[in-house]
């Protein structure tokens, strides 16, 4: 330890006195323990060096008295050296440690989805208006029929291959018990039910509590393989297995030991206390023949009755990815894209690793086109899709379903700190200390999910309405509704759409 | 009839009821000119061990001991609300003694203080259950339990 503090807080709690009424909510509140009440002087203190800035005393405190603003203390500026990276120089040059982050990269790279604008009808084509006319906005994933097949007596053969039905195209992501508490994986199994699409575990298994909700639980294989046995796999509608996460390509995962509760421990079938370890690869899988193993492994060990799903980071060869995984047996790629969230990932790793979701939903399509096999598997992806527009462009650029996590935690109460690796989230989102889970309800967090995906729902329809599009399987892989602004040759190429204007 | 009910296991112990019920029968505009600097008179306490908390108000008993005992007729049961006039009470506080809940205190003027729902306050629902960060405080018609 030194005395010398190199690091000043990066924000400051600023307290309207003449509005605080010292109910002192805010200290009880803040797990950080960043307020304090000084009785003999009846004053309220803050030290800010503890504020992680979760607004958790700012939306409780009954009179608005409290602010936190980015504190104005600055190094001297410099375009190369920003204040950001001169704080992690002396974070390392004081710890000796990898930097680690939450949620997903905040760096300011370009966000396709905001480069791209959607078509509607004037004059030459009608748009629909979804209040007046039915618009159809469920999807089917699964693998599809190349051609009609008539049996030997003249019958058209209606067998399909196991398919997940949505009412939406849009489905919670991955986020294991564990690295999200009890009350929350609880708001998402009721409020996928409730909308008739799919929450997923995560690779953290399934809580017993969790399984009546099973035909709307996708549940995860990965490399750690925790909490897997024959019951899990049968519990689910669908199974995933995970080969990488968008906020940390490449490398694995690790629940430390102080997160492992008796739940969670039960849960993930692993002892108390110790921490749970997911390696970087699957031990198992070396190529895209030992992946096709497994494939076939889950489909033989659930009597071929759910459809497998097989998860990737978005990375840079992603299109041939693709096409490994598409004739591995898999009936559904997500790909997962850069900016994913996560509970913990490396700074370097999700600042640096990976590529937008934009340009590899859009490659993957084209390639998997291009090979004749796109109709052998459905595509979802996730990494940041942020509204119904973001889900439109998705689905018109050849998405067949989208994954949300960090909009989802964002509804459960979520005000991204990016520190959920510290297990303190004053939100009762990302933690497994029971007086802080406590204070996520379930029937306010599935009231508040199902409020917005409700609300995207409308605008989904909104959306293809003005475009004269009455279903979502008339949308997907559409790109003659997209436009891009303010992109160069490659990037249109690649994206498979003209500039606005062409 | 609609009754304030708590949920314990979703009680944060944030105090939050009592700052909204003090201000809802404070008559004051805001918050601030009504709580800053004055002592908190609340009808609604929070209890509890920093562990388990749970906020105590009246349960508006069918068969109220309050009423039974008020020696002055300031205490009376009102379309099943307890209400008090708090002009009759004379302090006598047997109401405080008999109350098994604890939801009956002595007021800062000495007369009893309890909930009365809010319903004559401005707020016209109870405070408490609508301020609550967390719905552990609802004010919801429950299969009527006896009381």
């Amino acid at each position: 330890m030194s005395g010398i503090q190199y690091l000043f807080p990066e924000y400051e709690v600023v307290r309207n006195d003449d509005r605080c009424i010292r109910c002192r909510v805010c200290e009880r509140q803040c797990a950080n323990e960043v307020h304090c009440y000084d009785e003999g002087r009846d004053k309220m203190f803050s030290d800010e060096s503890k504020c992680v800035n979760c607004q958790r005393c700012v939306s409780l405190c009954p009179t608005r008295a409290l602010k936190i603003v980015k504190s104005d203390c600055r190094l001297r500026e410099n375009a190369n050296w920003d204040s950001d990276t001169i704080r992690e120089i002396y974070k390392q040059a004081g710890s000796g440690g990898v930097l680690l982050s939450s949620m997903g990269n905040p760096k300011p790279l370009p966000v396709y989805w905001d480069k791209i604008l959607i078509n509607a009808s004037q004059v030459t084509n009608p748009s629909i208006d979804p209040l007046r006319e039915p618009m159809e906005t469920r999807v089917f994933l699964g693998k599809k029929p190349e051609k009609i097949v008539r049996g030997e007596d003249g019958r058209l053969v209606t067998d399909l291959p196991p398919q997940l039905e949505l009412s939406l195209p849009v489905m919670f992501s991955a986020m294991s018990y564990g690295s999200i508490s009890y009350n929350a994986h609880a708001s998402l199994a009721r409020a996928a039910a409730e909308l008739g699409t799919c929450y997923n575990t995560g690779e953290g298994g399934l809580h017993e509590d969790f399984y009546p909700y099973g035909p709307h639980t996708i549940v995860q294989v990965a490399s750690g393989r925790f909490g897997v046995h024959e019951d899990y796999l049968e519990a689910g509608a669908a199974i995933e297995i995970k080969m990488g996460q968008g906020a940390k390509p490449g490398i694995g995962g690790h629940l430390p030991g102080a997160k492992v509760g008796p739940d969670v421990s039960r849960t993930r079938m692993i002892p108390e206390g110790s921490d749970a370890i997911s390696p970087a690869p699957h031990h198992d899988i070396y190529s895209i023949e030992d992946l096709r193993q497994l494939v076939w492994s889950l489909k033989e060990a659930t009597g071929h009755r759910k459809p497998v799903i097989v998860k990737v980071a978005a990375v840079h060869n992603i299109a041939a990815i693709a096409s490994g995984i598409a004739r591995s047996g898999a009936d559904i790629l997500a790909i997962d894209g850069f900016r994913g969230g996560t509970g913990a990932a490396p700074t370097r790793i999700r600042d640096n690793v990976g590529i937008p979701v934009e340009l590899a939903l859009a490659a993957v399509d084209q390639r998997l086109r291009d090979e004749g096999i796109r109709s052998q598997v459905s595509l979802v992806v996730g990494g940041s899709i942020r509204s119904s527009a973001d889900v439109v462009k998705a689905v018109a650029l050849g998405a067949d379903a989208c994954y949300i996590a960090t909009a989802a935690v964002l509804a459960l109460g979520c005000h991204l700190c990016r520190t959920c690796q510290s297990g303190k989230c004053n939100w009762g989102i990302a933690t497994q200390r029971p007086d802080l889970v406590k204070r996520l309800n379930p029937d306010i967090g599935s009231e508040r999910l199902i409020n917005l995906l409700t609300a995207w729902k409308h605008e989904i329809k909104e959306l293809m309405g003005g475009m004269g599009i009455n279903s979502i399987e008339a949308l997907r892989g559409n790109r003659k509704m997209l436009r891009g602004v303010g992109l160069n040759e490659t990037e249109l190429r690649i994206l498979g759409i003209a500039h606005a204007g062409e | 009839m609609k009754r304030v009910y708590v949920n314990e296991e979703w009680c944060l112990g944030c105090h939050l009821c009592e700052y909204n019920c003090a201000f809802a029968n404070s008559g004051a505009r805001d918050m601030v000119s009504a709580l800053k600097g004055k002592p908190l008179v609340s009808r609604i306490r929070v209890e509890g061990d920093g562990r388990i908390t749970y906020a105590v108000s009246c349960r508006h008993c069918t068969d109220p001991l309050c009423v039974t005992c008020c020696i002055s007729g300031a205490l009376r049961r009102e379309d099943g609300v307890v209400r008090i006039d708090r002009g009759k009470c004379v302090g006598c506080l047997t109401c405080v003694l008999v109350c098994p809940y604890g939801a009956v205190a002595p007021g800062p003027d000495g007369a009893a203080l309890k909930c009365e729902l809010c319903l004559q306050n401005s707020c016209g629902a109870p405070a408490c259950a609508a301020g609550c960060p967390n719905r552990a405080i609802v004010y919801e018609e429950r299969e009527e339990e006896r009381s």
